[in-house]
């Protein structure tokens, strides 16, 4: 053997002293590190991504079977439940008619109100879909990895949706993948407005499930139950997007349970409105986009 | 006997094993798990084998290895950069401190010491975190996790045990 294990029996004071100085000079690099990644949080950022963009295929790798396995208990859990469900989807489907009824017989009014007005189109947007591999752990982030980048068109400040609503926007990209922070993160702001009341308010992540809702004005009492959408205001969501509803609405604060459900994540479409393309949603259509979180 | 190099480079791949196990647990971390609350309560497994490893065979733990993993971490994370890099140096600079007072202890003991370590290191995790990035924490997430984490350090310590004498066995060190 080369190499016994006296090593850390610290014989040498020299040896102490080599080591004293190797941690002193890692904590000054770490500090160092923390200081620099305010400073110069660009280039921390781009250098930050080349090295998640070198991971992102191993966690693709893993991801995937993952999921794959995820996907066979659900499969199981659904057929054991199928009467149920194909009860409920029934009677949801009964309802959902109507209100595609209600929707066209809108839509054409619509159409024909615009053509009264010589309305401006809404710029349409277009949106890439990517997989989410990567949902680091700990208890001061909420963000995710998904395995599209620049190379797909994404830039930052774009919306992430799922089918449910809003999840997040992009803070972070790199050649081919790319962060998105969540909107329950403490450094995500959401303007947003109560689908029935039209309150506006400022949904602030604090790293809990339940996001809250701030600068309510003074005389708004939210409903529990009610949709929280965006507003639209500040120009990086698009208006109408849903985000939750109101579940706890008191002297602690209002609370909102988000639409997404942030512990199954598998896809998120990035959604960059202002471009051409084609896009089913809503109402997109910032003029404006803010660059930064 | 000198060893050939076929040997040579047997032995530096085996001890090359903490390290590499430690840095592929710091990866898996980050896939998602379809589980409720799993992202926030996920145990600290890279914690407990930067812990384990440190512990057992400091000589292939090194402090500058030990800065990578959690500067990975950070980079992964999303977090301020250097953040946990300095948080787990710190928790190595401790366990090479108290050394004396764990080496061939018992697992009970050990575990203790883990105990005593773990809150620390997400303490002063939570607190970095407050003054660099301005994130303040959930409580009942926090405490959970460090639950969890203390909780898990058994099982992940037996499997790390495992792998230490698949891979380790017969090289120099405890």
């Amino acid at each position: 053997m080369k190499r016994p294990g006296t090593v850390l029996r610290l014989a040498a004071p020299l040896k102490v002293f080599a080591q004293r100085f190797a941690f002193l000079g890692l904590v000054a690099i770490a500090v160092g590190l923390m200081v620099l990644g305010k400073a110069e949080a660009p280039l921390v950022e781009r250098v930050r991504m080349i090295v998640v963009d070198a991971v992102v295929p191993i966690l693709d790798a893993v991801a995937r079977p993952v999921a794959t396995i995820a996907h066979v208990g659900e499969r199981i859990r659904e057929i054991l439940d199928l009467h149920a469900e194909n009860a409920r989807l029934r009677e949801e489907n009964r309802r959902l008619l109507q209100w595609q009824a209600v929707a066209r017989k809108l839509e054409a009014e619509n159409q024909s109100l615009r053509e009264l007005l010589h309305f401006t189109p809404d710029p349409t947007a277009t949106f890439v879909s990517a997989r989410v591999v990567g949902n680091p752990g700990g208890s001061f982030l909420r963000a995710v990895l998904v395995t599209a980048g620049s190379r797909d068109g994404v830039a930052k400040g774009q919306v992430a949706v799922t089918g449910d609503g809003v999840a997040g926007r992009v803070t972070e990209v790199g050649e081919r993948s790319a962060r998105i922070l969540l909107i329950t993160d403490i450094n995500s702001y959401v303007p947003v407005l109560l689908e029935d009341s039209r309150d506006r308010a400022i949904l602030v992540g604090d790293n809990s499930d339940r996001p809250k809702l701030v600068f309510l004005p003074a005389n708004a009492r939210p409903q529990v139950g009610e949709r929280v959408v965006t507003s639209g205001h500040g120009g990086v969501f698009p208006p109408g997007l849903p985000v939750g509803i109101v579940v706890a609405s008191g002297e602690a604060g209002v609370r909102v349970r988000p639409f997404v459900d942030f512990d199954r994540l598998e896809y998120l479409r990035l959604i960059n409105y202002g471009l051409d393309g084609t896009l089913p949603m809503a109402a997109p259509g910032p003029t404006s986009r803010r660059g930064e979180r | 006997m000198t060893p050939t190099l076929l040997q040579r480079l047997d032995l530096s791949i085996r001890q090359s094993a903490p390290v590499a196990i430690t840095l592929l647990i710091a990866i898996l971390m980050v896939v998602p798990l379809p589980l409720p609350g799993y992202t926030e309560l996920a145990p600290d497994f890279v914690l407990i084998a930067v812990f384990y490893w440190t512990v057992h065979r400091p000589d292939l733990m090194r402090a500058w290895t030990v800065f990578l993993i959690g500067l990975l971490q950070d980079i992964l994370g999303g977090g301020p950069l250097g953040l946990l890099a300095l948080v787990l140096i710190l928790v190595h600079a401790a366990i090479i401190n108290q050394h004396k007072a764990f080496r061939g202890k018992s697992f009970g003991l050990i575990w203790a010491g883990f105990v005593l370590i773990a809150p620390a290191a997400h303490i002063v995790a939570a607190v970095l975190a407050f003054i660099v990035a301005d994130a303040s924490i959930e409580p009942s997430a926090f405490g959970f996790r460090l639950v969890l984490t203390i909780a898990a350090y058994p099982a992940v310590a037996w499997l790390l045990g495992r792998a230490q004498r698949a891979f380790l066995a017969g090289t120099a060190g405890q």
